[in-house]
């Protein structure tokens, strides 16, 4: 006993020194926290799993806060197959009949098809733009040298740590004189703006493990940078890729306020901008508006189901752990 | 060819930097100098009015609707860093032990984070909404004989600010968790194998170890909250609808507002830097503040 006890301690404290990013003070702390007697034996051994009922009343928490995320959702859903007649009414979840017509109206009358393509072109244009860009310069940071490299990349790394509310006004008189309001182009380049910072940061990490043997061989076979970035650091970072293209998807998806900004006529508008149009001039109609939140909803939500592994990576690294 | 192999390699970063200039550094320069000046953003640049700080000095000492709309994004704030923050430590406690369920439970905590603000404030005034007292909220509390607590919850001035932050809430927990889950995962099991081995109890061990090793994690969730919440008025837009919201009023709305329907340029800009500099300074408060309680502990 006193021997496996001993040999944990030790390799603890190998562990321990190895983890250098823990500070001194910390060590201390823990270690002094380790020389307290445990004030009741009774609780010390079991960590969490303490019997039955505290796991019953995790599990009861859990899942209360699980529906509490999912109903409104499904309420949502359900909510576009009723009428305008029913909606009030009959306040069960699901609907006796469902009424798909609410989205062959909202679709082509209300003219949310054009919206959603719109929405589509946007986040296609903006996102495939960024990888480019993105990766092009992440790969420059990374791989090359040249005069005020660090500096440059230290601008974009503080714009994403610098708040900057209310930049959407000099923005505005900007695109004017430019004669960008108004055009999907003005909006594509400001999102293109605001989504390049972190990718470029998580390109620029990401390429930073590239083994330098990788590179070597490819310049000695003659190829240029060009080249190198397009048949070596891309597919290498294959990984990264993914997480920059979900990560702008969603972004771009669900922007509203540059929408607002930059948009005067519906004919360009995205679907969240769109969304707030339709209520203003549909104050009540909720199964129509209902069935258009649907329709915005549900690329999200398969998005995320399906490559929620790449979203869950890209909150992580946005703030470093 | 030396020159040319530099001008080659910048040419990589040409396009991320072109596009950055014009769209960020720019209009970062700019909105300085527009706030010296009073302008109403039809004529000419120009033929605006210098005013030097007058802006400044108005939002100081005279625009009480920006403070107004400051204070209660600040309210928002505050239960979005106590409410919002502690649910979603607990959940991140829960669900980093081995339990059943908790990549199901991990996945379903994200969906509010990820829907546009405009669905989820669309979505919970439906639920929520004063449309002839027909709504979910107030028929439950009825049915429940709770006759007196039954109100129109987005225009009551007592009510509309706790049910936006709420609602804020519940969009934005599922964020905080997914970062303070992967931060517990950073922490190196041995530290807890050992703890155990020299007999420490479960509230020794969060004390000790979890919390200490825990707070840069929390500091970064605490200032980005800030930065995200005092920041956010899309969802108060879709939830309260108008373009003024009333008594849920926030400080970005106000500078659409006054950009828009007041045609104030410069005093718009003045808006923008003042709450900005308002960000820097209570981001640097909890990073003081958290720094403290963990010296405390």
């Amino acid at each position: 006993m006193e021997i496996n006890s001993w040999l944990k301690k030790y390799t603890f404290t190998l562990h321990h020194q190895k983890a250098k990013d823990v500070n001194p003070q910390m060590k201390r702390k823990i270690l002094k926290g380790h020389a307290q007697k445990p004030s009741s034996p009774f609780l010390g051994r079991a960590g969490l799993s303490r019997g039955a009922g505290f796991t019953a009343i995790i599990h009861l928490f859990l899942l209360v806060v699980a529906v509490s995320c999912i109903y409104p959702l499904l309420w949502m859903v359900f909510s576009s197959f009723k009428t305008q007649q029913t909606i009030f009414t009959n306040l069960s979840l699901i609907p006796e009949r469902f009424h798909f017509e609410n989205y062959y109206r909202v679709l082509t009358q209300e003219n949310f098809g054009r919206y959603f393509l719109n929405s589509i072109f946007y986040t296609g244009s903006v996102v495939f733009s960024i990888i480019i860009i993105a990766s092009l310069a992440g790969y420059a940071f990374s791989r090359l040298n040249f005069p005020a490299k660090n500096l440059i990349f230290i601008i974009f790394i503080g714009a994403m740590m610098i708040p900057t509310p209310g930049n959407f006004v000099p923005l505005y008189v900007l695109l004017n004189k430019l004669h960008l309001r108004n055009t999907p182009l003005g909006y594509i380049l400001c999102m293109i703006s605001g989504g390049l910072p972190l990718s470029i940061f998580l390109f620029k990490t990401f390429l930073d493990k590239m083994p330098q043997e990788l590179e070597d061989i490819a310049r000695i076979d003659g190829c240029s940078k060009l080249r190198i970035w397009w048949n070596i650091a891309l597919p290498f970072a294959k990984p990264i890729l993914g997480v920059v293209a979900i990560f702008n998807t969603l972004n771009v998806w669900n922007e509203y306020l540059l929408a607002l900004v930059v948009f005067d006529s519906k004919y360009f508008m995205p679907l969240q901008r769109a969304l707030v149009v339709f209520r203003g001039e549909h104050l009540t109609n909720y199964p129509l508006l209902m069935a258009a939140l649907t329709i915005t909803t549900l690329p999200v939500i398969v998005i995320y189901l399906l490559f929620q592994k790449y979203i869950v990576r890209g909150i992580t690294a946005e703030v470093g752990l | 060819m030396k020159l040319r192999q530099v001008l080659e390699d910048y040419t990589f970063i040409l396009p991320a930097v072109g596009i950055f200039i014009i769209f960020y550094i720019v209009p970062f320069f700019f909105i300085f100098r527009l706030s010296l000046f009073e302008w109403d953003g039809i004529g000419r640049l120009s033929s605006a009015t210098f005013v030097g700080l007058a802006n400044f000095k108005e939002i100081i000492f005279r625009d009480s609707n920006w403070w107004r709309s400051v204070s209660n994004a600040g309210w928002i704030t505050f239960i979005a860093l106590t409410f919002q923050n502690s649910l979603a430590f607990l959940l991140a406690l829960a669900c980093s032990k081995r339990i059943v369920l908790r990549g199901v439970y991990r996945i379903i905590f994200f969906i509010p984070p990820i829907l546009s603000e405009v669905v989820v404030g669309m979505v919970w005034r439906f639920i929520i909404n004063d449309v002839d007292g027909a709504n979910i909220v107030n028929q439950v509390l009825a049915y429940l004989g709770l006759h007196q607590f039954v109100r129109a919850w987005l225009s009551d001035p007592n009510t509309a600010l706790n049910v936006v932050a709420l609602v804020h809430s519940w969009k934005g927990f599922g964020w905080a968790f997914l970062i303070f889950l992967a931060g517990l995962q950073t922490i190196p099991r041995e530290f807890y194998e050992s703890a155990r081995v020299d007999g420490a109890n479960s509230w020794q061990v969060f004390k000790n170890i979890t919390f200490p090793l825990l707070v840069p994690v929390i500091i970064l969730v605490a200032i980005l909250t800030i930065l995200g919440t005092m920041q956010s008025f899309v969802l108060i837009i879709s939830l309260v609808g108008g373009e003024l919201a009333g008594y849920t009023s926030v400080p970005v709305l106000r500078i659409l507002w006054v950009m828009r329907n007041s045609s104030r340029f410069g005093y718009a800009c003045a808006l923008g830097i003042n709450l900005g500099i308002i960000l820097v300074v209570a981001s640097f408060i909890q990073y003081k503040f958290f720094k403290k309680v963990r010296d405390l502990i």
